[in-house]
């Protein structure tokens, strides 16, 4: 437990403000409420504006890679930003989640395809539920800096596919997220009761859309049935390293989705407040009732606190701390709830426009919901950090 | 981050620093009480004592970060440290309200003799008719030549029977508006003028006490800041003793968690389903709550706090109080006994040196002193978020017509 910097460096401030000035020019919010009506023309040229001419989709492969060479922190500012304006975009997806994933796998194959990522010529997912968490409390026990085993740990399945032929696998995995936007999908599959890890081109997959809870991140069910897929490792003398690289992914997107979550609830607690400073009823301002001054200040000290959980856990990430499961946890739980705190206040606060769908609360609240279900819910990362920090729940 | 050279920098040279003092002050020599005083105030003079404080009174004029490093060669090495404990309010508040607002003079006279515990600090601010309406205190301090002459009654003082000074908040005014007429002044408690009378709290002891002031005379050179300029004064004191509760670098599972977490990690008989839910939750509060106070420290590693302290204060009184409530329920039986409801007058305060009643009943004094949370919340929506101040039918009338 080192002393992590748990503010924001210049640079990374100036990553936020032209993230922040761009999404407030190409993705205002009438335009992802027209997501929800099946409208997604936003959406395409967003995510190349950001990914290919903002250079985001590259943010976290090496500079010799054809990337920025930045780290987690960076990429935390990023869906800060992403989270505030609800951004329709796979950058959690691909350049999170999917790049760590190659990054970690360090193959050929893996190293072309990441600076095809980073180009922005491909855009790729982990095909996983948006559910799986990195680690669950039966594996969790060794989790930080275990060696994988290759083999299934209990109640931590990361497939539903199986490799049938030489080079083709079968299986359907349900609710993926990013899944709708690749081209690329990175597909872990079961081969002789070990994972593995495949490339498959998006364009031979049935992906059915799913409407969703969450129209700003749409999931989808991915059906594989005898498709060609390519290996992206196997090295028989390493048969751990692709469930290594895929839990090294999750754990990248559930470290960073607090991030996206310290968004949601930051917009949320500044538009309430900037709302009632101005609403009057009783001849006076709302946010003068104390009743209403409390909610708000216990809020922002909500805000504050998941800030300092989001960035810590950032943070480690960034500098590969030994504390990284706990800081993912503890980020995944606190940050999870509180966003959902979050977007419930500021619908209720707002009274009846809260509840319209002219009025963007309502993303926020989606969204919130969502993602506290994602990657593990926080009772999943409670249940696993009480065996990271050993603290065994009561004996059978 | 910017400049990670220069912040190594003086990372290097404090190494040095505490080194060669070590090796000039052998801790291994240090053995009777008057070995230990000369130790630590030749560690004052060598401003390794508070790092963030000036040069020439403590300190290195250094950011607050650097501090934890200086205390944990100290301790490594054996060294005696200045009871912290026993002097929390000298050092969490009056020090820095005497380094922001003192005189040259003051700082000299006051400082040294704080930080190695010969003197040792209380607050006279609370009075009965002023508690979080603090600016309505009603001591009087009326000047006398070179002198002033205070006469009022204090209450809730805690430690004042074992303290040698105080910081103290009386009214120089009555004809103006109430946070107009208040002046802040360094009141000897030694004075004959002083009675200090226990008053028995929640816990069966009397940490706290009233405190009644009859003719105490202060010279005019123990008053901090300018007359009638006491209310910024004493807000520079709340913030820092907001902050010095959460802004701190302290280790996972300090305070109240690690109590609870030990007995749960020793006692597996004791635990249900239910009670581990409860814990994690506020495991990872506690743990949340450690890192935004870190997180505070470094964004005043330099300068005064303001009002966002407040946050973390709220947390640590809602996550103590429902820990301690949590640990009553785990041990059971054992909770329904209390160690000793004896009336005594302890020396301090020291959460996890009692038992489980102790830390429940003590940890409910945590949302009402240093400000209520009630309070504390009307001040971070009011000076953080900028919402509507409360109606205040006082604030523009003298204070001598006010409404008491
Ligand atoms: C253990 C302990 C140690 C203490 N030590 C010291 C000390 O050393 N020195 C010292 O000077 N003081 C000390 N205090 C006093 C402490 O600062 C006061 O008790 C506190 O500020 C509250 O004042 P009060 O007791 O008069 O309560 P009141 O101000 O009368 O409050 C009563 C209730 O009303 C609420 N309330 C008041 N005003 C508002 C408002 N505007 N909006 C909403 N709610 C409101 C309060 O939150 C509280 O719940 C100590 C107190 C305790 C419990």
């Amino acid at each position: 437990m080192t002393d992590l910097d748990l503010l924001y460096s210049e640079v990374e401030e100036d990553l936020r403000s032209t993230v922040r000035d761009l999404l407030a020019d190409r993705c205002p919010p009438a335009a992802v409420i027209a997501v929800y009506d099946g409208d997604r023309t936003l959406v395409d040229p967003l995510w190349q504006a950001l990914a290919v001419d903002l250079g985001l989709a590259g943010l976290l492969v090496p500079e010799d890679r054809g990337g920025a060479g930045a780290s987690a922190r960076e990429a935390a500012v990023v869906l800060e930003e992403l989270g505030r304006a609800a951004a329709p975009v796979p950058f959690l997806t691909s350049a999170v989640v999917a790049t760590t994933v190659l990054l970690a796998a360090g193959s050929d194959l893996a190293a072309t395809l990441t600076a095809s990522l980073a180009a922005g010529e491909r855009t790729a997912v982990l095909v996983v539920p948006f559910t799986a968490a990195p680690f669950t409390a039966a594996s969790g026990a060794e989790a930080p800096g275990a060696e994988a085993s290759g083999a299934e740990a209990p109640g931590a399945r990361l497939a539903a596919v199986d490799v049938v032929g030489p080079h083709t696998l079968t299986g359907t995995v349900t609710t993926v997220a990013g899944a709708l936007e690749a081209d690329l999908l990175l597909v872990p599959a079961y081969r002789d009761g070990r994972v593995t890890l495949y490339a498959v081109d998006a364009a031979l997959v049935d992906r059915r859309p799913v409407v969703s809870f969450d129209m700003t991140r749409q999931l989808a069910d991915v059906h594989l049935l005898d498709v060609e897929a390519t290996p992206v490792l196997d090295d028989p003398d390493d048969p751990g390293a692709a469930e290594r690289a895929i839990r090294a992914g999750l754990t990248a997107g559930t470290a960073l989705l607090a991030s996206e979550q310290l968004g949601v609830a930051s917009w949320c607690l500044d538009e309430t407040v900037k709302y009632l400073r101005t609403r009057r009823q009783f001849g006076r301002v709302v946010g003068g009732f104390q009743a209403l001054k409390h909610r708000l200040a216990d809020l922002y000290a909500g805000v504050e606190s998941a800030a300092a959980a989001a960035r810590y856990a950032a943070a480690a990430l960034a500098s590969g701390d030994p504390d990284l499961a706990v800081a993912t946890s503890v980020a995944a739980a606190f940050c999870g709830d509180l966003a959902v705190v979050a977007a419930e206040e500021a619908v209720q606060l707002h009274g009846g426009i809260g509840m319209t769908w002219e009025y963007p609360a309502h993303l926020y609240l989606k969204k919130a919901k969502a993602d506290q279900i994602a990657f593990g819910t926080p009772g999943a990362h409670r249940a696993l950090l009480a065996s990271l920090v050993h603290l065994p729940g009561a004996p059978h | 981050m910017a400049d990670e050279h220069a912040i190594e920098a003086i990372h290097a040279d404090l190494r040095t620093r505490v080194r060669t003092f070590l090796a000039d002050h052998d801790p291994a020599g240090v053995r009777t009480d008057a070995d230990r005083l000369e130790f630590l105030r030749s560690r004052y003079d060598a401003g390794l004592a508070w790092v963030a404080f000036p040069v020439g009174h403590g300190g290195l004029g250094l950011g607050q970060s650097y501090q934890s490093e200086v205390d944990a060669s100290f301790a490594a090495a054996g060294a005696p440290d200045n009871r912290p404990h026993a002097n929390g309010i000298g050092l969490g508040m009056a020090a820095p309200t005497i380094a922001a607002f003192g005189t040259e003079e003051q700082k000299r006279r006051y400082l040294r003799p704080l930080w190695t515990g010969e003197e040792i600090w209380c607050q006279l601010f609370s009075e009965p008719g002023a508690g979080s309406d603090l600016a309505n205190v009603a001591t009087r301090a009326v000047r006398d030549g070179d002198t002033w002459i205070v006469n009022g009654q204090k209450v809730w003082t805690s430690g004042a029977h074992h303290s040698d000074l105080a910081i103290l908040v009386a009214r120089t005014d009555i004809d103006l508006p109430k946070h107009r007429g208040l002046t802040y002044f360094l009141c000897d408690m030694h004075d004959p003028g002083v009675d200090v009378r226990p008053l028995r709290q929640i816990t069966g002891e009397a940490e706290f006490n009233e405190v009644f002031l009859t003719d105490v005379r202060i010279p005019d050179s123990q008053r901090l800041g300018a007359v009638g300029d006491g209310w910024r004064v004493a807000t520079g004191t709340l913030n820092n003793e907001r902050v010095s509760i959460g802004g701190k670098a302290t280790v996972r599972e300090a305070g109240m968690i690690g109590v609870v977490a030990d007995t749960w990690r020793v006692r597996p008989e004791l635990r249900t389903p239910e009670l581990h839910d409860r814990l994690m939750k506020l495991w990872v509060e506690a743990e949340v709550a450690r890192l935004t106070g870190r997180r505070l420290a470094q964004k005043l590693a330099q300068g005064q706090p303001g009002p966002e302290g407040s946050a973390i204060k709220l947390a640590f009184a809602r996550i103590n109080q429902q820990l301690s409530g949590l640990e009553l329920e785990l041990l059971g039986e054992e909770g329904l006994r209390y160690s000793d409801w004896t009336m005594v007058r302890p020396e301090r305060v020291e959460f996890t040196a009692r038992d489980a009643g102790y830390r429940y009943l003590r940890a409910k004094g945590n949302s009402i002193e240093g400000g209520t949370s009630e309070i504390l919340r009307n001040i971070l929506a009011e000076r953080v978020l900028g919402l509507p101040g409360e109606p205040r039918v006082d604030k523009d009338v003298p204070w001598k017509d006010t409404a008491r």
